[in-house]
Parts: C-alpha cells; structure tokens; sequence
C-alpha cells in the first residue's frame, strides 16, 4: 500500500523541499494527511483547521476528484492513488 | 457620458463608496472603497493592461491585424484585461495560466479569442512566469513579452488614473491609502502619484500571511519571484492579512455592504479597517481609501 501525494510549491519547505512524498499505510485521506503531519510538523496544520476540518480554501484531489465529492477527509485511498495538494493560484515559489 | 470611440476609454473612473457598515467601528474615520470591478473588464487590471498595451502600439510593437502576440503570464484578471482590450483593437493575445486558475478566468479569456497555454499547477504564479519567459525567448516572432511584473507602464497606469482619482474624488481629503501586493503595480504606481500630491499621505500594503494561501492575485513576496516592479520604499507600513481574515470580510461586505467583493478585496478591506480602528482610538482621525481589485463572481464555479 503507498500512495504518492504532491506538494505544491509554497508546501514545500515544510516537507524538506520534496515536491513528492510516498506514504505507506493512508486508508483515508485524513489518515495521509495526519501521516504528512508525523513526517513533517507544521504541515498538517496548514490543511486543516481548529475543528480538525479541511480548511475552505485548501483542495485535495485524489487522482484529478476533489475529495469534498466523494467524502472529504473519509475518502478511501487505495494502493497506487495520486493525492494532490491545490492551494489557490496566487501564492509565489521560488 | 459622451459616446465612446472604443471601450478602453471607459477604463477607470470606478465608483468610489463609504463603507459605512466598518465605519460604524472605527468612529472618526472616513472608510472608501475604490470599487474597480467597474472596470469594463470587471478588475483592476484593466487599468495595467490598457497602459502596457497602449505603450506597445505606441512604439508599432503591436499592430492591428499584426502576426506577433502579445504574451503575459497571469493568473487571471490580467488575462481577461488583455483579452478584451486586444479584441476590442484588434490585437492578438496569448496568456499563460496556471492550470488551476478559476474556470471562469479561463472561459471569459478564452471567450475573447485569446490563446491560452497552461503551465502546472503546483508551480502556482511563479511557474506561470516562467513559462512565459521561455516561450518568448524560444519564439521572439511570435510572442511580445508584456511582463506586467516588470512593465513601467503598470504602476505607470495607476499612477497616471488612481492616484488622480482618488486625490480629485477625496478633494485632497485623503490620508491612507490601502491595497494588496500582486504584481505591486497598484500600490507603486498609485502610492507614486499620491505622494507626488500630498506626501503625508501614508501607503499602506496588505500582504497575505502565509506562502500556503488562499487570497487569489495576492502573493507572499518573502516566498515569491519579487517583482522587479516593488521597491520597499513604495510603502510606509505593510499589513499581514489571513486568508480567513480576507474571506471572512469579503463575506461581509457582500451581506453589509451589498459590494460582490472577491478575496483579495476583502483582505484590502480588513486592512483599511484595522488602520482605521488605529485612527479612530488615537484620537487622529482620517479618511482611508482601500482599492477592492475584484468581484466573487469570477471565482464562483461554472454553472453544471
């Protein structure tokens, strides 16, 4: 079981400048994104918010589907999936 | 109004409004909103887009029915600004996109003939540029690299239309003026021309607080390809705005205002509103004018 998750660009500090990580493990989405949170504090806060929620403005896609169609952080993963990580257009990268 | 020869001549002179229902917190300041989705374009941008483009018809770079197009990199509302000022010259226009812009960006340019060419995602605005900086390097014949980032002529515009406005509207009466960092083009240009009138009045530039965020056609410049365009000394005072912040006051000056207002307009407006609640509790009064760059309807989804 690995899936690949993408990093957008102003991530990437976060996650040791990595533009692609693999999980092994991630049943769910919000399981990968508390495993991205264990490899790489900071990160997981930046995808959700107090409640624990996505926040409004982040997107996750599980391979080009928005995960808030088919059950936002309870979306099953399967082996092989493509996790992207979509901020808004307008932040910068070096 | 007198008959226009051409709709580029109806860019600028937008509506400039109280906001009455952020004043109501800060008594003693005047709040106005520069409401520049009135632009024929429904964005600022039109007013960076006309100057660059009339500067390159100007020098015979562009021509009418000519086979070289003007290209820029854009993650949208410039994009749609070039769009329509070319068809209404008869102008050609490429513009490189962020393939996640908004879809309605995209349809609108698309809509007025543009072509568009996409670059990834990931990248974000900085991956749009750089594409765009290939593509004419690779293609001189083809492609006239407008570069609103690096282009005189877009805080020359602002220069030349807001600050003019604003200063005339206002009746001198301006202290403050508030806008966000995206190309820098507003603040440069507008901040310019209103020291040029009175240089005690204070350029405030609102900055979103995090690389990771969500105000479109804002950029965290500490994290970005700093325009060539910025200089620090073109503020006074920068403000870091959330995107929860910018949204949460987008959402209301739609609900208390009845102004449409996009992302980035509500984190200009969050920031006028804490430099007036700075006025207003220390007794010094003021009249501060943000500039509101969009409206929520370009980021709406398409219709299913």
């Amino acid at each position: 079981m690995a899936i690949t998750v993408k990093i957008p660009a102003p991530l990437r500090p976060l996650a040791q400048n990595q533009s692609e990580v693999a999980l092994e493990a991630a049943n769910t989405v919000g399981a990968a994104v508390d495993e991205l949170g264990k490899r790489f504090p900071g990160l997981k806060d930046r995808l959700l918010d107090d409640k624990g929620g996505l926040r409004r403005y982040v997107n996750l896609f599980r391979n080009d589907e928005d995960v808030r169609a088919s059950g936002g952080l309870t979306t099953a993963l399967k082996d092989g999936d493509r996790l992207a990580i979509v901020p808004a257009i307008a932040g910068g990268s070096r | 109004m007198p008959i226009l020869t051409a709709l580029s001549e109806a860019v600028g002179h937008t509506p400039l409004v109280r906001l009455r229902s952020l004043e109501a917190e800060a008594p003693g300041v005047q709040i106005l909103a520069k409401v520049d989705w009135f632009n024929p374009g429904g964005s600022v941008k039109d007013r960076a887009a006309l100057g660059i483009v009339q500067e390159l018809v100007a020098r015979g770079i562009l021509t009418r029915g000519g086979t070289r197009a003007l290209l820029d990199s854009t993650s949208g509302n410039t994009g749609v600004a070039y769009a329509w000022i070319g068809a209404s010259l008869g102008l050609k226009v490429a513009l490189v996109m962020p393939e996640n812009v908004s879809a309605a960006r995209k349809q609108l340019a698309a809509r007025f003939g543009a072509e568009i060419i996409f670059s990834d995602a990931q990248e974000q605005s900085d991956g749009a540029i750089r594409l765009a900086r290939k593509l004419s390097k690779e293609q001189p014949d083809r492609y006239v690299y407008a570069d609103q980032y690096s282009n005189l002529n877009n805080p020359g515009a602002h220069e030349k239309t807001t600050a003019e406005e604003l200063w005339a509207e206002t009746g001198g009466a301006l202290t403050h003026f508030v806008a966000g960092l995206g190309t820098t083009g507003t603040v440069m240009g507008t901040g310019r021309g209103l020291k040029g009138k009175n240089p005690g009045i204070t350029i405030i530039a609102v900055e979103p607080d995090d690389p990771f965020h969500a105000l479109e056609g804002l950029k965290h410049l500490p994290s970005s390809i700093v325009p060539p365009i910025y200089r620090e000394s073109g503020h006074d005072r920068k403000l870091l705005v959330s995107t929860d912040d910018g949204w949460d006051m987008a959402d209301r000056l739609i609900r208390d205002e009845g102004l449409l207002a996009g992302h980035s307009a509500g984190a200009a407006a969050m920031g006028a509103l804490r430099i007036a609640k700075e006025l207003s509790s220390s007794g010094t009064g003021g009249c501060v004018a943000c500039l509101l760059p969009d409206r929520a309807d370009r980021y709406l989804p398409p219709p299913p």
